[in-house]
């Protein structure tokens, strides 16, 4: 055994077994969805982007994304910021409990939101009566995209404030600034590329989220149909090539934001 | 004062978020007692649905963790791949992680599905792939493929080459130094990767939905099962399944931290 991996030949056919594994398994799918999408030239991937079907889906998932995902920002910094800083009964608990939305199915998550705020439910009754529905409605499909990208921004700020110097911060008050302003001045500049590749992440993820969000939404094209759930609709309806030109579109967008959070990742690595 | 304020609103956070939901499908799956739980999850569509789920966690897990920690290796140490090459291979790692799972499950049936060349040619050869289980574990393998080759590389890194170089300077074979030097110290983040890998995996609906076809009794998997549960308004069913998963994803939560306490420790 221990010859055969030595053997020159082998390690040749291993390497490859692996490298072609993943361009197979990775880059292959993705260079076919940009390939399909024009496969029938420019003007049908133009008349497939242009529906407007099409565009309100995009544009209202990149609305509610981004209202999740500034909501997680809020959230995810003050919960980040309370579990490492503070000592109290139940941290630990809470802090394995932030995890639960990676864990959890999504189709779960979205039978939870339904069960929990749905016509038949107390808070949505409540709600209903002073005239406000959520489920089947965008609310709900904000508070789908808030469960799943819940974890992001904690978890990316959390290590940020467990390597930083106190030093700093202790300096600040002895010199007379005041709470609110060493926050400004001193935490938070800390935190900060945590917050924006958190955010970037969860916002990646909420315009790709399509479990939670199609159990809730109700799905009305032009109303609350988001982008995946209609890529899932055109393909059903098998229309692959309008699939594909629509997710050509959100892969796109998904990529230059990662790129981003790698950018910036990238450069906090190098200081 | 300001303390006690933020303490008890992570608390109300939590709570409305993770909590609360959390019970009510506990409790949402009783709601016509223990029998209508019973026989949410043992109607033949449950068990086979719970089958398939179990299959496809299997072979995606072992699968992706062999192949993710070798290519973490090669990303890592290897001498053969140049390092522009490396960094561009690096970056191509999450492309799964951008892509909405509806849309790794498209890909797979744009490249293999029925009207393709190369679906047809699997198909002439009796070999089904989209609408059949390996399409499901196909686009499955897509989804998870970043997890575990993320958790090893940063432990690769830390460590080092050096050991692994004086065990093979000393004349150790490679499959020995990775046994007796490279495992032990990867070990904790490998484990992560598993259960991370099997979370995903037993979650995974967007892509598999598409490429499966969702048909009842062949290839329907648990959260698809619920997915069609829910549209048929049979809600208590939906959740005796939901149940099931939910607490798999729970004993695998416990699992994570227990899995993150030892990879600190090491």
């Amino acid at each position: 055994m221990n010859a055969m991996f030595r053997g020159k030949g082998w390690s040749f056919g291993f390497r490859s077994a692996i490298m072609l594994y993943f361009i197979i398994l990775i880059v292959l799918p993705i260079v076919g969805i940009y390939t399909q999408s024009f496969s029938l030239g420019w003007t049908p991937f133009w008349e497939s982007v242009s529906d407007p079907l099409a565009w309100k889906a995009v544009l209202l998932t990149v609305r509610l994304a981004v209202i999740a995902t500034l909501l997680n920002v809020f959230l995810g910094t003050m919960i980040g910021w309370v579990l490492i800083r503070y000592r109290f009964p139940g941290r630990r608990f809470l802090n394995s409990l932030v995890d639960l939305p990676f864990a959890l199915p999504t189709a779960v998550g979205g039978l939870m939101i339904l069960l929990l705020l749905g016509p038949n439910s107390f808070v949505g009754g409540l709600a209903e009566k002073i005239g406000i529905e959520i489920v089947f409605h965008e609310p709900a499909i904000i508070v789908a995209m808030l469960f799943v990208t819940f974890p992001f921004v904690i978890r990316a700020i959390q290590p940020l404030l467990e390597e930083m110097d106190k030093s700093e911060e202790e300096a600040a008050y002895t010199l007379g600034a005041s709470r609110v302003k060493t926050f400004f001045s001193v935490i938070f500049p800390t935190m900060l590329p945590g917050i924006l590749s958190g955010a970037m992440l969860a916002f990646s993820r909420g315009i790709a989220e399509f479990g939670a969000v199609v159990l809730v939404a109700g799905n009305i094209p032009g109303k609350t149909l988001i982008a995946s759930v209609y890529i899932f609709g055109e393909i059903e309806s098998s229309n692959p090539q309008g699939a594909a030109a629509v997710s050509v579109m959100l892969l796109t967008l998904s990529f230059l934001i990662l790129w981003t959070v790698n950018l910036i990742q990238g450069r906090r690595g190098g200081q | 004062m300001m303390r006690r304020l933020w303490i008890t609103l992570t608390y109300i956070v939590f709570g409305l978020l993770l909590i609360v939901p959390l019970i009510k499908i506990f409790t949402g799956s009783w709601a016509d007692g223990w029998s209508g739980f019973i026989e949410g999850i043992t109607r033949p569509q449950s068990l086979h649905a719970l089958m398939m789920t179990g299959i496809i966690v299997v072979v995606v897990t072992a699968l992706n963790t062999i192949f993710g920690i070798m290519l973490a290796m090669y990303l890592v140490r290897a001498e053969w791949i140049g390092k522009r090459i490396k960094r561009l291979l690096n970056s191509l790692v999450d492309l799964p992680f951008a892509v909405s799972p509806v849309i790794g499950g498209l890909m797979i049936v744009l490249i293999l599905g029925p009207n393709t060349i190369i679906g047809t040619m699997f198909e002439d050869a009796g070999f089904k792939i989209v609408y059949a289980l390996p399409g499901m574990i196909l686009a499955t393998l897509f989804v998870t493929f970043p997890l575990m080759v993320r958790e090893v590389m940063p432990v690769l890194q830390e460590i080092g080459a050096q050991q692994e170089e004086a065990a093979s300077t000393l004349g150790a074979y490679s499959w020995y130094t990775f046994w007796k030097v490279t495992w032990p110290s990867i070990r904790w983040g490998v484990i992560y990767g598993v259960v991370l890998t099997v979370a995903r995996s037993l979650g995974e609906f967007g892509a598999v939905l598409v490429v499966s076809g969702n048909i009842m009794n062949k290839t329907q998997t648990a959260t698809t099962l619920v997915y069609q549960d829910v549209e048929n308004f049979n809600v208590v069913a939906a959740n005796g399944v939901a149940l099931v998963l939910a607490a798999f994803s729970v004993g695998l939560l416990l699992l994570m931290e227990w899995a993150k306490k030892r990879k600190e420790v090491h």
